[in-house]
């Protein structure tokens, strides 16, 4: 006997599994929480904040909050877009994210999610930190200028691939992804296949010389903005 | 301005319709002659420095940000330079095609800006008629008809850019090895509908700038031209081609002083040399040496340079143009607008010729072969002769790089004939009225400068000029704010 879980999000109802996080019971629903830092198939990680909806009048991340009976969840509303708005922001003054020659334009999920939010310019000072490269694997590439900390490159490497490629090191400012190994990424055991590679919503892990393969038109959010995958025909909508 | 010393300075600061921000400065002895006249560009190389430690595929993208001007050109030559690097400078016929109809189409509308918008009002209203009226909104006002063109022919450009490179501006179409898209049928009926209208068009451009130089030979002849070599890249035939081809070089009777040169050993035949009065190297070819061995760049160097031209139309047009000098290299500065319209025609000549020509819808875009660690790429950008030189190391990172944009080329020509115009029109003159300076602009307009590009400042500024005294002091300045 299979038990729901009723609970509304901005004012719709809909039923999920008990333990199933607001994030994926939405989703499952056809409601797009915007995300960065979680990724389907990974541990939550709760760390972005820019999934972040109000339950019963209080702001939680919705990728690490599960659903309850009776649940009342605000997403889409001009409060939580405002704070969103503002976290992605920091987000990209707080790295070196030069959307105009990014190889990840166009596929790139923070930049995707600034067309969202309508941001067009930062509204905060950008902070030019000093990071670094590291290009010495053959066919992979981190460029730190443009990591947000997410963490993704880190839960897949562990939980996809079995591996221990990447790890946060520092804290505050200094925090960093770094590779486990003496020097650099080649000398480690990742491989160009594995799903940590993929797992970067930005441009800052990359596959070498495949940049701008894919034109102008047809790249991932070219037409549709982000989420527009999850807010499919059917979806429920607010009455 | 009244001269109060016995020396004094007239500074043009900014100089306008130019694209970037350059200064003029012209000192006067107590007669009012002119001692000298210099035009004054601040370089500044800071992005070959910006770019070390990026990957090469990216240079073609990023380095489009080094001028909001020229942006495709710079796309386009390092392009080439990173398809050697990836070993695949022989490109497919549909990634060579779509590159051309991008280049074509930008050289069509940056030609065409610059005649109607930046030029037009110099030739159309004379060059110290009411600069109230003398711009592009008197020409708008007084030809219509020509305003409408400028307008329309430029957008065309626009759209080859757009469906070769993805967007109108900075897009990323040219990839290591080739290209990224070919055109589809949709975008090829969509050009070719205006294309008669273009054609048209391009040929009542070339008639202007002809008439107009016929007309005022005698005029031009004298208005700031000195003879000088003429560089421009030539097809193995001889043939004008703007996108590939091997360097020429002749002398101001049209001797050669090299041909077809190898483009990778580049820094063999052509040297940059500093001078101390500007920030702005001067290149110079190195078998005659820095005194001597400057020379221009850009449609004038590129008409007399080459053989002939592959389109019938074109080819007409530079036959009538290389008549007036009798076959020789033609030396009068103001020729370039003609030279520039003739370019235009060719333009159009090849765009239409690629657009019936269905290697553009072709499904093989990219070759590979035996990658490399260093690599030139030199193109014919519409102000002239571009080098974009890259090594790398084994990491695909950037180690160096090395830019000689059109308009560096162009730096003693431009300061040749500001100092032409300035001994000829200024000196003895009581008093120096704004429509006496603009015949300096003018003079360095007919290069159609890139004074952005040259700066590698990323971005456009206004223009200065300033008059200084025998002290140094300056005893008036114009600064006027950019146009655009
Ligand atoms: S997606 Fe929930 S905190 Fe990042
Ligand atoms: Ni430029």
């Amino acid at each position: 006997m299979s038990q729901t879980v009723t609970l509304t999000i901005d004012g719709a109802k809909i039923e999920g599994q008990p333990g199933q996080m607001i994030l994926g019971a939405a989703q499952e629903a056809g409601i797009y929480i915007p995300r960065l830092c979680h990724k389907d198939g990974l541990t939550p990680h709760g760390s972005c904040r820019v999934c972040t909806v109000m339950v019963n009048g209080r702001p939680m991340s919705a990728c690490t909050t599960p659903i309850t009976e009776g649940m009342v969840v605000e997403n889409d509303t001009e409060q939580i877009s405002s704070l969103r708005r503002d976290l992605i922001d920091m987000l990209f003054v707080e790295g070196n994210h030069f959307c105009m020659f990014c190889e990840r334009s166009g596929n790139c999920e923070l930049q995707a999610l600034a067309y969202r939010f309508g941001i067009t310019a930062p509204k905060y000072p950008y902070m030019f930190p000093d990071r670094d490269v590291d290009a010495t694997h053959p066919d992979i590439m981190i460029d730190r200028h443009r990591c947000i900390l997410c963490g993704r490159c880190v839960r897949s490497s562990q939980e996809v691939d079995g591996k221990n490629v990447f790890q946060f090191v520092g804290r505050g400012e200094e925090k960093r992804v770094a590779v486990n190994a003496e020097a650099a990424l080649a000398d480690t055991n990742v491989d160009v296949t594995d799903a940590a590679i993929e797992a970067c919503p930005v441009g800052a892990i990359i596959k070498k010389r495949v940049g701008y393969v894919v034109p102008i038109g047809k790249r991932l959010y070219d037409h549709k903005p982000i989420g527009s995958e999850i807010e499919a025909d059917g979806a429920v909508t607010a009455k | 301005m009244v001269a109060t010393t016995d020396t004094k300075k007239i500074v043009i600061e900014p100089v306008t319709r130019v694209e970037g921000h350059g200064k003029v400065t012209i000192l006067l002895d107590e007669n009012n002659e002119v001692q000298q006249a210099r035009l004054h560009i601040v370089e500044f190389r800071g992005f070959e420095r910006f770019i070390q430690g990026r990957p090469y595929w990216e240079l073609p993208v990023i380095v489009q940000r080094l001028c909001g001007i020229c942006p495709v050109s710079h796309h386009l030559c390092a392009a080439k330079a990173v398809d050697r690097l990836v070993g695949g400078e022989n490109l497919t016929p549909t990634a060579e095609k779509m590159r051309r109809l991008m280049h074509y189409g930008q050289t069509f509308q940056s030609h065409v800006l610059h005649f109607f918008h930046l030029c037009s009002p110099d030739l159309l209203f004379g060059f110290d008629a009411d600069p109230a009226i003398r711009n592009v909104f008197g020409i708008a006002a007084k030809f219509p008809e020509l305003g409408k063109q400028a307008i329309f022919m430029r957008k065309f450009g626009q759209e080859c850019i757009r469906v070769t490179a993805g967007k109108k501006i900075h897009g990323t179409g040219a990839i290591p090895g080739g290209i990224n898209k070919n055109l589809t049928i949709e975008e090829r009926d969509f050009l070719l509908k205006d294309m008669d209208q273009m054609m048209e068009w391009s040929r009542g451009a070339v008639k202007i700038a002809k008439d107009y130089t016929v007309e005022n030979l005698e005029m031009a002849a004298g208005f700031g031209s000195f003879d000088s070599s003429h560089v421009g890249l030539v097809r193995e035939d001889g043939a004008l081609d703007l996108y590939n081809g091997g360097l020429r070089a002749i002398d101001k009777d049209g001797n050669t002083i090299f041909d077809h040169m190898d483009n990778q050993k580049y820094l063999d035949f052509i040297a940059e040399e500093v001078k101390p009065w500007s920030y702005m190297k001067f290149p110079f070819i190195k078998s005659i040496g820095p005194e001597d061995g400057w020379y221009r760049v850009g449609p004038l160097a590129r008409i007399n340079a080459c053989d002939f031209i592959d389109t019938p139309e074109a080819e007409a047009a530079r036959q009538e143009f290389a008549a007036v000098t009798n076959g020789k290299p033609n030396n009068i500065t103001l020729a370039y607008h003609w030279a520039r319209m003739i370019e235009v025609l060719h333009s159009a000549e090849k765009i239409q010729e690629l657009l019936h020509d269905d290697d553009l819808q072709g499904e093989d875009l990219v070759v590979k072969g035996e990658p490399r660690r260093e690599a030139v790429g030199i193109l014919e950008a519409p102000r002239g002769t571009l080098f974009h030189h890259y090594k790398i190391d084994e990491n695909d990172q950037v180690t160096m790089c090395n830019l000689i944009v059109s308009t560096t080329s162009n730096n003693m020509p431009m300061n040749m004939a500001v100092t032409g115009v300035a001994k000829k029109y200024l000196s003895g003159k009581k008093e120096i009225t704004e429509g006496l300076l603009n015949h300096i602009e003018v003079a360095i307009r007919a290069y159609d400068p890139c004074l952005s590009c040259a700066t590698h400042a990323m971005g456009q500024m206004p223009l200065k000029v300033k008059l200084v005294d025998c002290e140094g002091n300056v005893i008036d300045s114009r600064t006027k704010g950019a146009s655009w």
